[in-house]
């Protein structure tokens, strides 16, 4: 096992920018452990979220931001709903995935293609088209066969459509992305200028 | 009129912050002020000696120390002006520390604010009148409310003191949670057999008058004469005639009451004796359960009682005792484990209570001390103890340690090895505590000599999968989510304050905090007295304890009752209401809001209604000040006048 120096490597704007961006107290987890009891991909994660609340509390911003569990969490909830000192522990991954991401830090590339995917698909069409993100998906990761099996079954049921189903006010789902999209540059902006200035 | 004005440091307390030489230059161009000093520490003995000298050398005959809080040292001094022959009322308390030093780190700032508390202070003294207290007899009886084990400590101390004591118990019988345990953590005694000669002790003791199956209905009256009205609810069994032989619960055909000593392990009959050891031993019909009062007819008990003590139209009784000092033992509730959706208590048989298990482990409990599992009566191989089942969490309104449950698993956990040697136990755990004596040994001899499993983490989830119970929690030491196949998993649900806490402190008058528990007057140094004097805390209804903490508090609020009635009288404080009869226009509103019933209608000769004040019972709250629309009711010592001249002398520097 490695032996952490926490004279050293304890990130302490790490810890305030987790605070911050997520509104949650990392220094309320008293470490019971129940997110971990409840978490169902527990058995996938190589840090169970217990202990990603644990490293937040130490500051190891990079075991935390290249671990994978922040991308494997799927926002069940149910360690922000069993929490009982009432951190919303979901809202918590989320927040370090979205920091991951800025930082272009991508542990597990295919779930950000598919987060890429997704988002793409709602900015074209207004809505989410299955068939479109799954062809995305697919090109990007070149798992062609994956869950190909499916297939025939999602077709019988009329689950998945050829043609995208275009929603009345698209545009204004489009606005919603470029306005953001300006937001995230400002803000890139400004801190470049603080860094720059600092 | 000469006021003489005292500075403390305290140390760095006050002086750290505040320019107190400063204060006292500036203190002594105050108009009236004859002399001022600042000091090191005006408590201290050579501190009160100096204000001793003061008054003699300089003829002073108004004090002002500003210090601490008069909560703290008020009256420390209000007996040094005393001993130098000054009316104890002719002093003030300027608090410099805690409303000024402690809370700013501005010197200018906080000097100023110190110059200006002293300058109101010297503005009131000059305001203040002499008064006197007046004495008055206190009655020697004591009522404790509660009879486990805490209340009858109280009861029996008082009594072994000489006092006559009332003791009322809400059930049928005393013991309290004691009485429904097995063993006792550290040393694996019989719970009932170290009980027994207590309760046994409370029943014979003379001066012992027990109210079991009775409530505290109301409260009347100040410390040293308080009269209580006691409600004897309806047991419809003449326990003068009954000689608990038990026939009646033997022949009773009722069989499916709710069986609240046992808390519903089984149930008992309608018409009941709680258990083999109660005192009193007297039946009790529950009328929710008795088809004479559910059909209307059966009859069987008055059919069969030797000594025809059953009477079916029994009514409530209200007794009325008159006692000097209260000792409120008033126990604990438990959390209903129903909050806990995502462990199934209440929906799944074979996940209980840890009290239901002691109930189960118990010999004279209603499986004879054997361990059977409530679904199909079988022997569990496999027990999950969870710890902190709703204790410290926050998120269902219980923030705090429930105190004694990492001790009674460890003893849940050795007693199941003893009961069935093929059994194994796991105990889900956040922290081990165990700080009293001998009790980490206890838990690590759980661990080492048992062989229970101690699993660090909390539950999520309990679950059933065939005829067992799956337990899904936490490892936090290896990191990884545990599952454990369980027969029957154990539940140590949360301590929290007895029903009806809130409602019993309304009327005794004493403070309770947001869990409801009693607030005691200083958590460390008046741990069993609370602001309302005369009434006294003991056991768990101040907060969860242990049971060598709970006898212990039952003996400590025994002493201070005895201390408090080895006087024959008692002084009462002066800074009461009082009414100025001229003025008064007898619209009685006091009369309405006074909190204590302390004030009454007076009809003087020729007719005038006036208010009238009962100094002993009036606890100087002032409502009554603020409620009189002529002035004509000031709170001495606070009158409208001495206040308005603190104001002015804020106002006009």
């Amino acid at each position: 096992m490695r032996v952490i120096n926490l004279s050293t490597t304890s990130d302490a704007s790490f810890i305030e920018q987790v605070k911050k961006e997520s509104g949650q107290d990392p220094a309320e987890c008293y470490q019971c452990g129940n997110c971990t009891a409840g978490c169902p991909y527990t058995e996938f994660f190589d840090y169970p979220v217990s202990m990603i609340m644990r490293l937040i509390q130490a500051g190891q911003k990079d075991t935390v931001l290249n671990s994978k569990a922040i991308w494997l969490c799927a926002t069940c909830e149910t360690c922000t709903t069993r929490c009982p000192c009432e951190v919303d522990v979901a809202h918590v991954m989320d927040t370090l995935r979205n920091i991951a991401y800025r930082e272009g830090r991508y542990t597990e590339k295919d779930i950000k293609t598919f987060y890429e995917a997704f988002l793409t698909s709602l900015k074209n069409n207004g809505r989410i088209y299955e068939l479109g993100i799954l062809m995305g998906y697919k090109a990007k990761t070149l798992h062609l066969l994956a869950d190909a099996d499916l297939g025939p079954n999602v077709l019988v049921k009329r689950l998945i459509h050829f043609q995208p189903n275009k929603i009345e006010g698209r545009d204004e789902v489009q606005r919603i992305f470029k306005r953001f999209a300006e937001k995230r540059d400002n803000e890139k902006r400004d801190n470049q200028k603080r860094d720059h200035h600092g | 009129m000469k006021v003489g004005v005292f500075i403390c440091h305290c140390g760095n307390n006050i002086a750290g912050t505040v320019d107190v030489a400063r204060v006292a230059e500036e203190t002594r161009k105050i108009p009236g002020v004859a002399y001022a000093i600042n000091y090191m520490y005006t408590c201290s003995e050579p501190g009160q000696d100096q204000i001793k000298d003061a008054i003699k050398k300089y003829d002073l005959d108004r004090i002002v120390v500003a210090a601490c809080s008069p909560r703290m040292h008020e009256l420390t001094f209000r007996r040094t002006v005393e001993k130098a022959g000054l009316n104890r009322y002719y002093f003030e308390m300027a608090n410099i520390r805690e409303h000024c030093s402690w809370i700013g780190e501005d010197r200018e700032l906080n000097t100023n604010k110190a110059m200006e508390a002293v300058r109101a202070a010297v503005a009131k003294v000059m305001q203040d009148k002499p008064l006197y207290s007046s004495s008055f007899a206190v009655n020697k009886r004591v009522l404790v409310i509660g009879g486990g084990v805490a209340g009858m400590q109280a009861a029996l101390d008082c009594a072994d003191g000489g006092h006559e004591v009332v003791l009322v118990e809400k059930s049928p019988s005393v013991g309290g949670m004691m009485a429904r345990l097995d063993k006792t953590f550290p040393t694996i005694d019989c719970s009932i057999c170290i009980l027994g000669p207590k309760m046994v002790d409370v029943a014979q003791h003379d001066l012992i008058k027990l109210y079991a199956y009775s409530e505290v209905e109301e409260v009347k009256g100040y410390v040293g004469n308080y009269q209580i009205k006691i409600r004897k609810k309806a047991t419809y069994v003449d326990w003068t005639k009954c000689t608990g032989c038990g026939e009646c619960m033997e022949k009773c055909p009722s069989k499916d009451a709710y069986d609240s000593f046992n808390f519903g392990v089984a149930p008992t009959k309608a018409i009941n004796i709680p258990f083999p050891q109660a005192i009193p031993k007297k039946a009790k019909i529950d009328p929710t359960y008795c088809r004479q009062f559910t059909k209307g007819k059966c009859g069987v008990c008055a059919k069969i009682c030797p000594t025809k003590a059953i009477n079916y139209e029994m009514e409530d009784e209200i007794v009325t005792e008159e006692v000097g000092a209260i000792v409120v033992a008033s126990g604990y509730g438990l959390l209903d484990i129903e909050k806990m959706g995502e462990y199934g208590g209440g929906r799944y048989p074979d996940v209980i209570t840890a009290i239901q298990y002691e109930r189960l482990l118990n010999a004279s409990g209603p499986t004879s001390g054997h361990i059977v599992r409530p679904s199909d009566h079988e022997e569990p191989k496999t027990v999950v103890f969870v710890s902190c089942c709703g204790s410290r969490d926050k998120s269902i309104g219980v923030p705090y340690c429930s105190n004694f449950c990492c001790m009674y698993i460890a003893k849940q956990a050795i007693l199941t090895k003893d009961h069935m040697p093929d059994s194994q136990s796991y105990v889900f755990y956040m922290d081990i505590r165990s700080p009293g004596k001998g009790y980490d040994e206890f838990t690590r001899r759980a661990q080492e000599e048992y062989g229970t499993k101690y699993i660090r983490g909390r539950v999520s989830r309990i679950f059933p999968k065939g005829k067992k119970m799956v337990v899904r929690g936490a490892d936090t030491l290896l990191g990884t989510t545990v599952e454990i196949e369980a027969d029957l998993v154990v539940l140590a649900n949360a301590v929290t304050a007895a029903p009806g806490a809130p409602q019993l402190a309304e009327k005794l008058h004493i403070s309770y905090d947001t869990n409801a528990f009693y607030v005691e007057s200083h958590p460390k140094l008046r741990p069993v007295e609370t602001n309302t004097s005369g009434v006294f805390l003991a056991g768990c209804a101040q907060g969860p304890k242990d049971i060598p903490a709970s006898v212990g508090q039952g003996s400590a609020a025994a002493a201070k009752v005895l201390s408090m009635l080895s006087k024959d009288f008692l002084e009462n404080d002066p800074a009461i209401a009082q009414v100025n009869q001229n003025a008064c226009v007898g619209c009685l509103k006091c009369v309405k809001t006074c909190p204590f019933q302390a004030i009454v209608e007076e009809e003087l000769r020729g007719g005038k209604v006036v208010a009238k004040v009962i100094q002993t019972v009036c606890a100087g709250c002032g409502v009554c000040t603020s409620t009189c629309p002529c002035g004509a009711i000031q709170l001495q010592h606070f009158t409208d006048n001495q206040l308005l001249a603190e104001v002015n002398a804020l106002c006009l520097s």
